[in-house]
């Protein structure tokens, strides 16, 4: 069985839905959609306050090179435009539309219909999805576009699928790959053409062996496309695991997957790329994963962008009584959401409530130099180290220590015995560190 | 046994003033002519080496210092008026006084005026909590009060309220080095003028959001109404992106502004209770944040 060498932790897998297929959540009263739903420049509002918006329609232009489109999720009236909390408590620009009836734009195809038959150029598809708004679904949102524009003179090898899911008790991807198994191989199909790469991995644990069962016998008529079992590892879903895993290949310190001829996206996003090209539709919904020890009905849910997440834990049984965390994606990588107002976003994985007593951290003792963290490390570095430097601000060292190369998974912290916040001050000296890498050029 | 000790003798005396030949041409040739000045001016200089002036401690301040024509930019706040004026004795030059500075924090967002939301777990640092959120209380300018400026004063001059949360400065202690400043990721802590008989106004407010989402989260932030600076007859408030702010080189310190205040978060320090008004001066005073 495959998996990344360097590294990597195994938590519990508290995979409570994985056997719960995917529901759609009714439309919400209202939607709050933020501007800013991928890395890169804010998009640019398209729309005014007053409105009257049918679902698909642009409400915000990705205009940079790293930027996408944002569309309305539901049809109504633009009501305002203004600053909206969002998870970290911030206020970002965002658009308020209340909910009225459910028109979509006339052009989307919305049969049930799975349509195989690729038609589109290379460039057609890359133009699609970059009018579409897809951004990768995994969590990073990161433009799928912009993956796809292959740099002059770099030739992609493989195109991996990240059917990982590594994350404890997200089972989102799962689903889609068990229900939606069709539109996703026909979605790789579409990336394999506008890549031009005549070879796709789909990297899937074996803990989801139905998935890996069903997408093998789907795809054992088309050719280039192999399904491959990974011993369950986590950060696997990590983009250069995932290719360690697959192909064996590492990538160097600082470079993209690129570097190694590999393109990496996630099944949730295949998906997405399926229904932007051949039905038109753009990224107005997602699956999100519901669930919690304490929650009454842990569920997979296809959610409009924009609704707020106290609907989706509502409809899930309701928020449980002894709550003490409500985490935005998984245990391990997601983020304690400010609030249950806030909307989902295009990077919403999941919604994890967690118990009083478990969400607690346990207080910081002194590091034993056991050097747990290090074995872990999936990047082979040094956490304990560079969570010194950083608390003590030694970012020329930090950087030497290649502080840059974490990838932010949690790890070192997970298995530290001494419970010493290690990401946190890692990802202080990493912020800090980008920064002044950034101010180096400029003078 | 004579012959070899006389021939020992001989030859480590001719090694011995060879090299002492060739140590004193060497000298010569790499001789640094330092300027005498400096080991003058570095033994008045308190020796801190806190880095308040602008450079990497006390003998690089004392190098720039001989090294200049003009004392004018050059001040040592930890040594202030007394310590300028025996360095400019020393260089044979005029130095102008200043007026001692004294770090002030800018947030009254105490435990009591902002109500805490939500519960943070993760490092003791506020340059960590500030890329992570916006805080217990949820004022995405508020002070954090994990101690990021405790940690980097020298000077034993701020510490953590146990009652609000909040930093205070220690009059006494404060030197106006201006590390606490540095340190503070949200640009809350100022320097200003110490003021006459330590008195000062300032608002104690950096949030720039709309007088309504401000107003939600903290009891005592600047809502940007604007009374203040119609008030103030020096023309020393100015109201950039909802937030008032007094220049403390126009202030006179005339106390106008801060009864207009609907909202109380202009400050007045170490002043006397005002007879008219006392109820609404003496909360002002009373707080517990006193800088």
């Amino acid at each position: 069985m495959r998996t990344f060498t360097k590294g990597g932790i195994h938590p519990p897998e508290d995979k409570l839905s994985a056997d719960k297929p995917i529901e759609v959540l009714p439309l919400p009263a209202k939607v709050i959609i933020p501007l800013s739903q991928s890395l890169g420049a804010p998009s640019k509002l398209a729309v005014e306050k007053g409105d009257v918006v049918k679902v698909g329609q642009l409400i915000a232009k990705g205009e940079a090179f790293i930027s996408s489109n944002v569309h309305a999720s539901v049809s109504g009236k633009v009501t305002k435009i203004e600053e909206v909390m969002d998870a970290s408590g911030y206020r970002r620009p965002a658009v308020l539309i209340d909910v009225e009836g459910d028109e979509w734009q006339e052009d989307i195809d919305r049969s049930d219909e799975i349509k195989m038959t690729i038609t589109a150029s290379p460039e057609e598809i890359i133009r699609r999805i970059y009018e579409m708004g897809v951004v990768g679904l995994g969590g990073a949102t990161f433009p799928s576009h912009v993956k796809l524009r292959l740099p002059e003179g770099k030739k992609a090898e493989y195109l991996l699928i990240n059917g990982v899911e590594c994350e404890p008790y997200l089972t989102a991807d799962h689903r889609v790959m068990l229900e939606r198994g069709e539109e996703v191989v026909t979605g790789i199909r579409l990336l394999m053409h506008a890549l031009k790469v005549e070879k796709a991995f789909i990297g899937i644990e074996n803990n989801k062996p139905d998935a890996i069962a069903h997408l093998k016998e789907l795809c054992s008529d088309t050719a280039g496309i192999e399904v491959i079992a990974l011993k369950v590892k986590y950060p696997q879903g990590g983009e250069k695991q995932l290719i360690k895993a697959v192909t064996g290949r590492e990538t160097p310190s600082g470079k993209l997957p690129l570097e190694v001829g590999c393109v990496v996206q996630n099944v949730g996003t295949a998906l997405a790329v399926y229904e932007a090209v051949q039905k038109n539709k753009p990224l107005i919904d997602r699956i999100v994963t519901v669930t919690g020890k304490k929650l009454e009905r842990p569920s997979n849910l296809k959610v409009r962008i924009g609704t707020p997440i106290n609907e989706l834990i509502a409809y899930c049984g309701g928020l449980p009584a002894d709550t003490g965390k409500v985490i935005g994606g998984g245990p391990m990588m997601g983020k304690a959401l400010y609030s249950i107002d806030v909307p989902v976003v295009k990077g919403t994985s999941g919604v994890l409530i967690m118990p009083g007593a478990e969400s607690k951290r346990m207080a910081a003792l002194n590091c034993i130099r056991c050097g747990r963290c290090v074995t872990v490390c999936p990047m082979g570095l040094e956490p304990i180290l560079l969570a010194q430097l950083s608390e003590n601000l030694l970012l020329e060292r930090a950087e030497k220590e290649r502080i840059m190369d974490c990838i932010e998974c949690g790890s070192c912290q997970y298995t530290c015995p001494a419970g010493r916040p290690l990401l946190d001050f890692i990802r202080m000296g990493k912020n800090k560190t980008g920064i002044m890498i950034r101010n180096r050029g400029k003078k | 046994m004579n012959e070899i000790i006389i021939f020992a003798v001989i030859s480590l005396t001719a090694i011995g003033v060879l090299s002492a030949v060739v140590l004193y041409f060497v000298a010569q040739k790499f001789k640094i002519i330092e300027d005498p000045r400096i080991d003058l001016v570095s033994e008045m200089l308190p020796g801190a080496n806190c880095g308040g002036c602008g450079l990497a401690g006390c003998r690089a301040f004392a190098e720039q210092l001989v090294k200049s024509n003009d004392l004018a930019e050059l001040n040592c706040p930890v040594g202030g008026a007394e310590v300028m004026k025996e360095v400019a004795a020393i260089l044979g030059m005029e130095v102008e006084e200043k007026e001692p500075l004294i770090a002030v924090v800018r947030c009254n967002g105490s435990r009591i005026n902002a109500a805490q939301k939500v519960i943070y777990d993760g490092a003791t640092s506020c340059a960590f909590a500030h890329a992570l959120g916006s805080g217990e209380s949820g004022c995405p300018t508020g002070c954090l009060g994990l101690g990021d400026c405790v940690a980097s004063c020298n000077f034993d001059a701020i510490y953590i309220s146990a009652e609000t949360g909040l930093p205070v400065v220690s009059e006494e202690n404060c030197v106006a080095c201006g590390a606490c400043v540095k340190a503070c990721p949200r640009n809350i802590i100022e320097l200003r003028k110490k003021g006459k008989k330590d008195r000062r106004i300032f608002v104690s407010c950096v949030n720039t959001e709309k007088g309504g989402p401000a107003r939600k989260n903290c009891q005592v932030a600047c809502i940007g109404c604007g009374k203040c600076v119609k008030v103030c007859p020096f023309d020393a408030i100015t109201l950039v992106n909802n937030l008032a702010y007094i220049d403390y080189d126009k202030c006179k310190l005339c106390r106008k502004c801060a009864p207009v205040c609907p909202t109380g978060a202009i400050l007045e320090i170490n002043f006397p209770l005002k007879k008219e008004k006392p109820a609404d001066a003496g909360t002002e005073v009373e707080n517990p944040v006193t800088a």
